[in-house]
């Protein structure tokens, strides 16, 4: 059973129910991650990664719904598990971590007492007791002065504290998946570098395995053994962190990766003109037929304009999404 | 040396806040004592966390706060001795957000040709001609100036900010975040444009920006700036290169980087979170967060000093390289 993934998202689909028609916002979508593994899924804005984390937290709400597809815990299928069955797992066996800490703590109750809540809740344990581990969770996520701190309302914490509290719920029980969701995209970079490192060292201690969804190529390639690309509603290419920049195979994810200035280039090669992807994201509404990459790819050809690609696995547990990859 | 077209002296913008009830005034010194010149056609990159001031400073240079103390000088004349419009001739902004910044009931033909007609541009056939001009030096068609911002994609609507604020023919921008708010497919786009449109017209550019990348990309010259002051200035390469404040290095050691291809170590890595522009703290300012940090950093503030010329860091240590 070891060999077994932690998680396995087999055929994803999502479905956007709007007045009329109905769109998968999210298809084919299928990864494994292992036990204490770190998994990337990265992409921009509207690609559909934040729903696919949502899907597995079970937490779609109308218009967007399952629309197919199988996810599975630890060998056990939860995407028809009842709501009071996700809430259990939530927490317990699932953490989460959101971009913007403000809106995903309580601003009513002091942080101490949400940490708190997590013991009562899935371990049954007093508030008394609950307390006590509370301060110390506030102690492992490095907040000074942790026994006033639990004390403190969010308001009183500054963005970076906040999203150690954030974390130091996410992790209270243990669990054996965390969810981060672009987790540092809200703070200062000097900030963001240290909750990084936080995040990484807590669950490596604790053996948990990370999905970290980002549009920061290089904070996920730095952070996971692999990561997957999405683009439009699907998952068009994944690697191991190393590949995917050193040799990426699809079109989209090499334009990514020139597209960036990155630091220390204009010293080695002098300046360069940016590579530019041309174009924009289609919108929900009006994916292209075939491939939907093809209105922004310079490989275009007429099959990629009419036949919608398929996954073509390649060595390394890495796999590409293009007629034309390489 | 050139002249410089721009040129701040020991400028400060300090704010009060607070009240007589609640806690009593406090005095907020967002931009405390800065001193830099940007010279025709040049690029400064300003680089700092969030809180650092400078946007403030950017407001500053805009006209848009009186300074507290110091001067700001365009084109060698202080700011106070110019027309509200003669500044504005000289230098406009670019700023964050293409949703926030566009007026969402005007088209874009009004958006470029209000600024033309208040500067005294009345001739309609000109101001057409100097409209039409500009949206193709943007990458825009024609047909797109009837259309209103919210029929234009997020890289597009900057594509208009930044018409906006080159139709006046300006000398110097101010680009505040100009691709943070933008898909990251896109920023490369708006970037080459920018770089283009400073060849072409032979502008100078403040580029704010909190990504070191795009920084180096694009500067000819750099400032750091932490709590309100410069903390480090050079050119791009001495900053990158051999950065000698270690909150330089924390901010380049910050950047997830797995080619580690960066000069710096990933020990440079500052711990904690910037203090309040309310209550900074004594002597140099960085020094709760810094990993040189010794008694002298508590007691005394690091004068901003050459290292070689043009290259000048406000650090008790700044002899060391790492």
């Amino acid at each position: 059973m070891t060999t077994d993934p932690l998680l396995k998202v087999d055929g994803l689909r999502i479905a956007l129910s709007g007045s009329k028609t109905t769109y998968n916002a999210v298809e084919e979508v299928s990864f494994d991650i292992g036990r204490g593994e770190a998994f990337g899924l990265v992409g921009e804005s509207g690609c559909g990664k934040s729903i696919t984390a949502l899907a597995v937290m079970g937490l779609l709400k109308r218009p967007l719904s399952l629309g197919g597809g199988r996810i599975v815990l630890d060998g056990e299928e939860i995407q028809d598990a009842s709501p009071a069955e996700m809430r259990e797992l939530r927490g317990s066996r699932i953490g989460m971590i959101f971009q913007e800490p403000m809106t995903a703590l309580n601003p009513l109750s002091p942080v101490g007492r949400q940490i708190a809540e997590m013991f009562v809740l899935h371990q049954k344990a007093g508030w008394s007791e609950a307390m006590d581990r509370a301060e110390e969770a506030l102690r492992q996520v490095r907040v000074p002065s942790p026994e006033r701190r639990i004390k403190d309302y969010p308001h009183q914490l500054s963005g970076g504290m906040r999203q150690r509290v954030m974390i130091a719920i996410a992790l209270a029980c243990s669990p054996e998946l965390l969810i981060a969701d672009e987790p540092t995209t809200a703070l200062d970079v000097t900030v963001q570098a240290e909750i990084i490192d936080l995040m990484a060292e807590l669950c490596a201690a604790k053996g948990t395995a990370i999905l970290m969804i980002s549009h920061d190529l290089g904070l996920v390639a730095n952070m996971c053994k692999r990561v997957a690309v999405m683009y439009a509603g699907r998952i068009v290419e994944a690697q191991p962190a190393e590949a995917i920049f050193a040799d990426p195979q699809h079109p989209y994810t090499q334009g990514l990766v020139s597209s960036l200035p990155r630091l220390g280039e204009r010293s080695r090669r002098g300046r360069q003109r940016l590579r530019e992807i041309s174009g924009v994201v289609p919108s929900i509404q009006a994916y292209p037929p075939g491939c939907r990459f093809n209105p922004r790819c310079p490989r275009a050809t007429d099959v990629c304009l009419s036949v919608p690609p398929d996954i073509t696995p390649l060595p390394a547990d890495s796999l590409v999404r293009c007629h034309h990859h390489g | 040396m050139a002249e410089s077209l721009l040129q701040l002296d020991d400028l400060a913008v300090h704010f009060k806040v607070g009240s007589t009830f609640a806690g009593g005034i406090h005095t907020l010194k967002a931009v405390d004592g800065v001193t830099i010149d940007v010279k025709p056609g040049e690029c400064l990159g300003l680089v700092g966390e969030s809180g650092c001031g400078k946007s403030t400073l950017a407001l500053a240079i805009m006209g848009l706060i009186p300074p507290t103390r110091g001067h700001v000088a365009l084109d060698g004349r202080d700011l106070s001795e110019r027309e509200r419009l003669e500044t504005a001739r000289t230098v406009q902004m670019v700023f964050q957000d293409p949703y926030a910044s566009l007026n969402p009931r005007q088209t874009v033909r009004r958006t470029l040709a209000d600024p033309l007609r208040i500067h005294g541009v009345t001739d309609k056939a000109e101001v057409e001609a100097r409209v039409a001009d500009m949206l193709a030096r943007v990458g825009l068609r024609p047909e797109h100036a009837d259309r209103y911002p919210h029929e234009f994609s997020g890289g597009q609507r900057q594509r208009i900010g930044i018409a906006r604020a080159l139709i006046l023919k300006p000398k110097l921008v101010i680009c505040d975040e100009p691709v943070s708010a933008l898909d990251v497919s896109i920023r490369a786009q708006i970037i080459n444009l920018l770089l283009e449109l400073k060849d072409e017209l032979g502008l100078a550019y403040i580029m704010i920006s909190h990504d070191l990348g795009v920084v180096e990309h694009v500067s000819d010259r750099v400032a750091v700036m932490y709590l309100g002051r410069i903390v480090e200035q050079g050119g791009w390469q001495e900053i990158f290169e051999d950065p000698r404040h270690p909150y330089t290095r924390a901010l380049i050691a910050a950047i997830p980087d797995p080619f580690q291809r960066a000069a710096v170590p990933a020990r440079a890595k500052a711990k904690g979170e910037i203090a309040s522009a309310l209550a900074p703290p004594p002597g140099c300012h960085f020094h709760p967060r810094c990993p040189l940090k010794a008694d002298i950093c508590v007691s005394q503030d690091p004068p901003l000093e050459a290292i070689a010329a043009g290259h000048r860091a406000a650090c008790h240590f700044r002899d060391r390289s790492g």
